[in-house]
């Protein structure tokens, strides 16, 4: 291959690709055969960071830039002015193999623009698959993009060489849509997730007859959704979650604070702020309705449409229902100790089995690692210090933040900052 | 009973005799000390122990009966962790687990319990993030050659992901803190000691020693790691958390001069 040009292609083509938020490399079992190279033990790596604090797990690159499709809060688009490069099948295999050898990465993750049509586009990424699994004798980790609108017999190809598929729905609602990828149809994202999605159950129930069932998609469906780019709130945004979570059996939906990419009436402007803080907050209430036995529901609902900034969901949560608590952690069960405010799931590990052997006072579960300025107002131990005084929210509230210094300090000030 | 100290050859079998001795003699006031660790107490009357295999094998095998095969693993982790005097906190945890006529092996109440689980939490990390930055460089004879300095000795820890990982390549981890390596001819995986030539710089990749593609490969790997980062986003802070300096001298993407 010819360095130079490979070089020049890997910039454009990985820059391209970095708004897809997706880097999990974790729930695929394929062990090495017939000593292949590779081996995905169903544990995700990180093998770096990028400078902003994601993680590198994956070589995240688009096959092509070249798009036929205008949406407006994509870099890739027509309209927009930038370099284009495509690379050759052949290419993507030859890196991905290097760079696996080398330890950078768990695998490939593999997206495009579309060029032609859905079909010729998702042809491509089925065949880098392939070649990588049948000559390379690959066991890494594949992401493959579903590309919307890509037949169901394609579908079910890529779904043999590939661990994980997804396609993003990036806007929540069909009217945002409408507004911003005026090219796209609302049904050519479900039709693709809803054959990977029977394809799954189907594999599921011929495993249990034939063993040797080749595997499909193991580690499951994935979506993403961009936050912040066509008015949204928190309470839509959840609930468009949950609605994939339970009708599609995704293992993950990823929320993607917008990043000023153009300049478009319909978009907030370049320059303004990136929403991380927002998207932190729904990454938070994502991992409360999935770890934590919450509903959506309880989190956000008509009369909460929007998460607070200043606190977490949980605690905003308990706030909301303090006749819940004070919860006694030497009797509560699993569920109640989850939560409490400052408590997270290893501590409720380590309380349940530290509390058979003795009853718990502030100093043990201190040591064990939960968060105190925030636990101490909702539960009670075998301390007779720091009790419960019947107080009310807005003085918790205050209290907390009082002594907390969230890295997010700066971003939430009213004051101004004159001279700075 | 005067203060004892028994000395043992820095390996988990030597430790295990030493607390076989312990138990065989019923000492109360005892510190176990690696011989290769100078810290000599003025007082003590020390006594050399020798790796007995029978022995440790005893105290491993009664380890697992009365404690799960977590705690056994927990142990041997924190042991690798060659934290100053973590032998005594072992100690301290083996005799509670094996004093007491319940399972106690999870009473995070006591500080030994504690402190080990927490001792282990840090060599796992230290294990996991060797197993994420490991960079293989291909040698010109062939060998996809790394050097590691992990602060805990966690080589062993790693080898079989290495080996079911890369079975069809041959490969070297060196640990140029402890000056011994884990290396994979295609067929099995030994323990090895190398010398180096004095001019082989470990944080260079010098053409004396590597392909002429590997600088091409590092240099790829690079430039994709700073095109897919999104500035708008910078956060140095999270960056460093999940990447510490201490890594950064041997990550071909942290290379300046690439």
């Amino acid at each position: 291959m010819s360095f130079e040009r490979t070089l020049e292609k890997l910039k454009i083509l990985a820059d391209a690709a970095k708004y897809d938020v997706s880097c999990s490399s974790s729930g695929s079992k394929r062990t090495n055969t017939n000593k292949g190279l590779g081996d995905s033990t169903g544990m995700g790596i990180c093998h770096s960071y990028t400078e902003d604090g994601r993680c590198v797990s994956l070589l995240k690159i688009l096959l092509t830039n070249h798009c036929i499709f205008d949406c407006a809060y994509c870099v890739t688009r027509k309209s927009n002015d930038v370099k284009r490069a495509a690379f050759k099948v052949q290419e993507v295999v030859d890196l991905t193999i290097n760079f696996y050898r080398r330890n950078y990465i768990e695998g490939l993750f593999l997206s495009s623009g579309i060029f032609k049509s859905a079909d010729y586009t998702m042809e491509r990424l089925v065949a880098v698959a392939k070649k990588l699994r049948l000559e390379e004798n690959f066991n890494g980790y594949i992401h493959l993009k579903s590309i919307p609108g890509a037949s169901d017999e394609l579908m079910r190809e890529a779904g043999l060489y590939a661990d994980r598929l997804s396609v993003n729905i990036e806007i929540p609602t069909k009217s945002g849509l409408k507004l911003l990828a005026p090219d796209k149809n609302f049904d050519d994202f479900i039709k693709p997730m809803e054959k990977v999605k029977n394809e799954i159950i189907q594999y599921k129930s011929e495993k249990k007859i034939i063993k040797s069932t080749p595997k499909y998609a193991p580690a499951g469906q994935s979506t993403q959704m961009i936050v912040g780019a066509s008015g949204e709130n928190d309470f839509q945004i959840l609930k468009t979650a949950e609605h994939y979570y339970k009708n599609y059996n995704l293992k993950r939906v990823y929320y993607s604070g917008y990043v000023p990419i153009s300049y478009d009436d319909r978009l907030p402007s370049i320059g303004s702020e990136v929403p991380m803080l927002r998207e932190n907050r729904l990454y938070q209430s994502d991992w409360l309705t999935r770890f934590y036995g919450f509903q959506t529901n309880e989190i956000v609902n008509l009369n909460h449409q929007q998460l607070d900034l200043d606190i977490d969901p949980k605690l905003s949560w308990a706030l909301r229902n303090l006749h819940e608590f004070p919860v006694d952690v030497n009797k509560a069960d699993k569920r109640m100790l989850a939560r409490i405010p400052g408590v997270g799931m290893k501590s409720v590990t380590k309380i349940l089995m530290a509390r058979k052997y003795r009853r718990l006072n502030w100093d043990h579960l201190k040591k064990i690692g939960i968060a105190f300025n925030r636990a101490q107002y909702f539960l009670v131990c075998d301390s007779n210090l720091f009790e419960r005084r019947d107080l009310p929210a807005e003085k918790i509230k205050a209290n907390i933040l009082r002594n907390s210094n969230s890295k997010y300090d700066k971003l939430l000030s009213p004051q101004l900052n004159l001279f700075s | 009973m005067q203060h004892k100290s028994l000395i043992y050859d820095g390996t988990f079998e030597g430790f295990l005799s030493c607390v076989f001795y312990v138990f065989e003699y019923k000492l109360s006031d005892v510190t176990i000390q690696n011989e290769f660790v100078n810290q000599n107490e003025l007082f003590a009357d020390t006594e050399t122990i020798l790796t007995d295999k029978q022995k440790s094998n005893r105290v491993w095998k009664g380890l697992k009966q009365k404690a799960s095969t977590l705690t056994s693993t927990k142990i041997y982790y924190a042991f690798l962790s060659e934290q100053p005097k973590v032998e005594n906190v072992l100690l301290d945890y083996i005799q509670y687990i094996f004093k007491s006529s319940e399972k106690v092996d999870t009473d995070f109440t006591q500080p030994s319990v504690l402190k080990t689980s927490q001792i282990a939490k840090n060599v796992s990390r230290e294990k996991h993030r060797m197993e994420a930055f490991v960079r293989f460089k291909l040698t010109k004879d062939n060998i996809y050659f790394a050097n590691i300095e992990p602060n805990f000795n966690v080589l062993p820890l790693i080898a079989r992901h290495f080996k079911s990982r890369y079975a069809d390549q041959k490969w070297i981890i060196y640990d140029i803190r402890r000056n011994y390596g884990l290396f994979y001819d295609l067929l099995k995986l030994d323990f090895i000691d190398l010398d180096f030539p004095d001019n082989f710089d470990f944080s260079k990749t010098s053409s004396d020693f590597f392909s002429e593609q590997e600088f091409d490969f590092q240099k790829l790997w690079k430039d994709y790691f700073d095109s897919t980062n999104i500035k708008e986003r910078k956060n140095m802070k999270l960056h460093v958390r999940h990447v510490p300096k201490r890594y950064w001298k041997y990550l071909s993407e942290k290379q300046p001069n690439l």
